[in-house]
């Protein structure tokens, strides 16, 4: 199967679970969860199901396209459902099915994994799921988003497109997977992989990245103060994908490392916070909705 | 099916492997502790656990909790009967709501005051109701983590998704979140179905018709035969870490054991990363040949059956290859970092906030491991050894392996080193010094790791403690305990006889000069000792030494350990002597006196020494102080023993002929003195006061 059409695959069988289909967010992040769909629509208690692949960047893994494994951007594609509903993990078995990978014919296991991410003042238990040894995706109930607990309690699962490719096409190196036809992942993203890399550890103006951080930082401060939660919380995405550049390019000392993660995570607490406040004073207007219900058993 | 069989089970997401024996034992120790305060007999009590459940099997419960006579409290005896000896209104009250006739009451003394009692009958309950119970038992079990899911407010492990609960043929009724308790249990996820449990003492029967082996030991047993079946067949020899099979042993249900390969041209990279490799990123287990060399090949073990085995096989191995394709990479990498080089990176490591960074650290060790080696008495030839390995000791931690496995830290570092052209000696050091690494690991066995790791311990310890961060409770967050117990151990083991004190004299003044200490040194040279003796006390009681030594020889602190420890087997030893006990009972009769009074500040008037006994135990002591500390100085202990064995003749003449407590005041303070004097000197061995006889 190529990338393309277990793309195709996950959006409708998720679809078929209930869940909005979304497009990646348009602002850089480093993980799906930084996706407001995901962070932000986690908080509080009105249901939400929602499906998407998301585009990632990590600077530090970016490897001038020479790994075979290790990208600037991978892709991610990310299920949320809240509540979690109690056949989340057979939902999940049925969609590996779907892609051609019959559980009976494998070993497929949950290995503890827990899941924390600082910036986010977010945290979250469950397992990396193995496929004949091999991690294939993060699977988390979250516990905390934005520093509120969370409840009822989203479940999100992340494949790894490029892993679970790569094992589905039998390929070793990543920029030889089939994306459709005769386009292999290597046509399309070899050229970024390789520019990316080299502006990260090379070319990056770690300067005019410092004022960035800053201006974002205050305009993200100055949005909330407005109550504009989405607005604010963009520029938090901001400011965590331009201090990922300096980290990457080893431009922030380590004493300063722990403040430019706090500062992040205090936007992020702050747009937590905002944001149930509002919906709250909407009352929370999608509470009637279905949430966490299936269409199949 | 005519049992009285108890069984639990509950259904569960997988639970972390490292939780599900602990979590298996409670469930069986709650349940057994509840039987005994409900008094509910039964015969055996079995437990089981799987990464998907947990469930106890009580065999031949009783029905009903056992009857029980209980003694019922009424009046005193002064309200209970009237002037006549007759019973009061008040007693006939009290039998009759015991349901009691009056002549089964009777008299009882309490505090000093007699009442009437009733022998009260209680009939058991049913343990079929008490057993509705079980609900708390089982949201009470205790996990390290826990959490919350759907819209329950239960934290627990993990999602709950069904309860079996059967007594006898009967299902106990409870619900925990939305699931209700029954009979229906699941079998392995992809090879069993779901299927009803009727008659309990066939559960496991029927968990195994369902893919799932229930016991955790026989499912241990099976991996262990299934790996000694494929290591006789292919001629191998494969060790089995208990750590790793029971973390295996609890990530499957029903076990198969295979083998894969991996390409030869990745034995060129060191073992211990290969190892690494395999063990902690994907629970493997190494195969050797029989000389203990490592193959290309390793054990899996698949949740599942042999089914489909070789989709299962070449995913395996496709991931340790890329895994091992990456550490060949590091490895190649790495060897092109200069040590030097690398070390210079240490100022961008944090060590810990107020603490500043490796590289500050580095420096210090600089400094403080060539002064150790000065005092531990260490070759002056080898002190730029120790000055070279400190330098290096942490250049590995920015090298790209020890990043991707920092269980590996060190151990690159002496391998890159030799590689680079340091010598052997500084190479071992940089590996060794982190040694014990735990509980039951060795020392450096170079006398550079010694050091070394000496130093490194005690700048941590004493870094610590200077900015106040002392280990409290449970609360212990860089490990100093096992740090101090390891530098405790490297001081025993290349027996070092240097006092404590000393070494931390360097290290307090190392910390002062970079400005660290937040604390006066006093302080922390205190707390740093007292921490010290504690570890002792452990160290002696793992040696099997009564505590009463222990305390005895612990008293007097800081003391070179390897003495400390020689004195307390020395005297552990002694137990056995039948003189012993009146040796230790002599010389305590000196600390005895001597404690009373605190005038150890005077000197013995020999002028007033009139008796003659009083004049032989003078000179003992004099012989004493010339000798005793020359013995212990040279961990003489039996020697040093017997110098005290020698004075006992002259202390029991001395107390049946002299009065230390004399009419005359001026002798009276002179043979106080005297005492106190003696009893310091006893003190270099041990306070024997601590010593317990068993009458």
């Amino acid at each position: 199967m190529n990338v393309q059409d277990m793309i195709l695959t996950l959006q409708n069988f998720w679809s078929r679970q209930n869940c909005l289909i979304m497009q990646a967010y348009d602002v850089e992040k480093g993980a799906g969860t930084m996706n407001p769909m995901t962070f932000l629509r986690s908080i509080g208690p009105e249901p939400w199901n929602v499906a998407y692949v998301e585009p990632s960047r990590r600077p530090a893994d970016g490897r001038y396209g020479e790994n075979p494994n290790r990208l600037y951007q991978h892709h991610q594609f990310q299920v949320i459902m809240k509540p979690s509903p109690s056949n989340i993990q057979e939902l999940y078995l049925k969609s590996l099915k779907e892609l051609g990978i019959d559980p009976a014919e494998h070993d497929i296991r949950f290995v503890e994994d827990n899941w924390e991410a600082p910036t986010l003042s977010a945290w979250g238990l469950g397992w990396e799921v193995w496929l004949d040894g091999m991690e294939i995706t993060q699977f988390t109930y979250f516990q905390q988003v934005g520093g509120i607990d969370a409840n009822p309690v989203a479940v999100e699962i992340t494949y790894g497109i490029e892993r679970l490719a790569s094992y589905i096409q039998d390929k070793e190196n990543v920029f030889d997977l089939i994306w459709v036809d005769d386009f292999t992942y290597g046509d399309v993203f070899h050229q970024p992989e390789y520019e990316h890399s080299k502006y990260t550890f090379e070319v990056a103006d770690h300067n005019m990245l410092f004022n960035e951080f800053n201006t974002y930082e205050k305009e993200a401060e100055r949005a909330i103060a407005e109550n504009l939660v989405f607005p604010a919380y963009d520029y938090v995405l901001k400011c965590s994908h331009v201090f990922n550049l300096l980290d990457a390019g080893g431009a922030i000392s380590v004493t300063e490392r722990t403040g430019y993660i706090g500062r992040v995570r205090n936007l992020a607490r702050k747009c937590a916070a905002a944001y149930y406040e509002e919906r709250e004073r909407l009352d929370f207007p999608m509470l009637s909705k279905k949430g966490g219900e299936t269409n199949e058993q | 099916m005519s049992n009285n069989n108890f069984l639990l089970e509950i259904g569960l997401e997988e639970m972390p492997a490292r939780f599900v024996t602990d979590a298996m034992n409670q469930l069986q120790n709650k349940l057994e502790e509840w039987m005994k305060e409900k008094r509910i007999s039964f015969q055996s009590i079995e437990a089981f656990s799987t990464p998907r459940r947990l469930a106890v099997r009580i065999n031949e419960l009783a029905e009903k909790q056992d009857d029980i006579t209980e003694e019922a409290k009424g009046p005193s005896k002064k309200i209970a009967l009237d002037d006549n000896g007759e019973w009061t209104k008040a007693a006939i009250g009290f039998a009759k709501g015991q349901d009691e006739d009056l002549n089964a009451l009777f008299f009882k003394e309490l505090k000093g005051t007699e009442y009437v009692f009733a022998n009260k009958d209680i009939k058991g309950k049913y343990t079929s109701e008490l057993l509705l119970e079980l609900e708390a038992i089982i949201t009470n079990l205790s996990f390290p983590k826990n959490m919350r899911w759907g819209s329950y407010s239960l934290k627990y492990v993990r999602p709950i998704h069904w309860i079996v609960a059967i007594f006898g043929d009967k299902v106990i009724p409870f619900h925990i979140t939305d699931v209700k308790s029954g009979r229906k249990t699941f079998g392995h996820r992809f090879l069993g179905t779901e299927v009803e449990i009727f008659d309990t003492n066939h559960y496991e029967e029927e968990l195994l018709n369902q893919y799932v082996i229930v016991n955790p030991h026989k499912r241990k047993e099976a991996i262990r035969q299934q790996i000694d079946e494929i290591a006789e067949k292919e001629n191998w020899s494969i060790p089995v870490d208990d750590g790793l099979l029971e973390e295996v042993n609890n990530l499957v249900e029903y076990p198969t054991a295979f083998y894969g390969s991996f390409d030869e041209e990745f034995l060129n990279i060191p073992d211990e990363v290969l190892i690494t490799s395999m063990r902690e990123h994907q629970r493997y287990f190494p195969v050797e040949d029989k000389s203990g060399k490592l193959l290309p090949y390793f054990i899996a073990v698949r949740n599942g059956n042999r089914e489909y085995l070789d989709n299962v096989k070449k995913g395996n191995e496709k991931v340790l290859r890329a895994r091992l394709s990456d550490a060949k990479f590091f490895y190649q990498e790495d060897q092109k970092l200069h040590p030097e080089e690398a070390a210079a990176k240490l100022d961008h490591i944090v060590f810990q906030e107020e603490l500043g960074t490796i590289g500050d650290k580095i420096r210090r060790l600089k400094k403080i491991a060539p002064a150790f080696g000065q005092i531990l008495g260490v070759e002056k030839n080898k002190h730029i050894d120790i000055e070279r390995a400190a330098v290096l000791s942490k250049f590995d931690l920015v090298t790209l392996m020890v990043d991707e496995f920092s269980e590996l830290q060190g151990i690159m570092g002496e391998k890159y080193a030799l590689m680079a052209g340091e010598n052997e000696n500084v190479a071992a050091a940089i590996k060794e010094h982190y040694q014990p690494r735990y509980a039951s690991d060795e020392a450096p066995s170079t006398i550079t790791g010694a050091v070394l790791g000496l130093a490194e311990k005690l700048d941590t310890i004493t870094a610590c403690f200077g900015i106040g961060m002392i280990p409290t409770g449970s609360q212990d967050p860089y490990g100093l305990r096992r740090q101090a117990a390891g530098a405790a151990q490297i001081l025993l083991e290349h027996d070092f006889s240097v006092r404590l004190e000393d070494l931390v004299n360097i290290t307090i003044e190392s910390l002062e000069n970079s400005g660290i200490l937040k604390r006066t040194s006093a302080e922390v040279k205190q707390d740093i000792l007292s921490f010290f003796g504690l570890r002792l006390k452990n160290i002696l009681s793992e040696r099997s030494i009564r505590y009463d030594i222990a305390d005895a020889v612990l008293e007097k602190t800081g003391e070179p350990v390897g003495l400390v420890v020689k004195k307390a087997e020395f005297l552990q030893t002694k137990l056995q002597d039948e003189n012993f006990k009146d040796t230790v009972e002599a010389l305590s009769r000196i600390t005895n006196i001597a404690k009373k009074e605190n005038n150890n500040e005077n000197n013995v008037n020999t002028n007033l020494l009139a008796e003659n006994q009083e004049k032989e135990l003078y000179e003992a002591y004099l012989r004493l102080r010339q000798e005793l500390p020359n013995q212990l100085a040279a961990a003489k202990v039996e020697e040093a023993f017997t110098l005290l064995e020698e004075i006992k003749p002259v202390i029991h003449h001395y107390f049946d002929h002299v009065m230390v407590m004399s009419e005359d005041e001026e002798i009276k303070e002179n043979r106080l003195t005297q005492m106190s004097k003696l009893s310091s000197e006893i003190h270099r061995f041990a306070n024997f006061q601590h010593i317990v006889f068993s009458s």
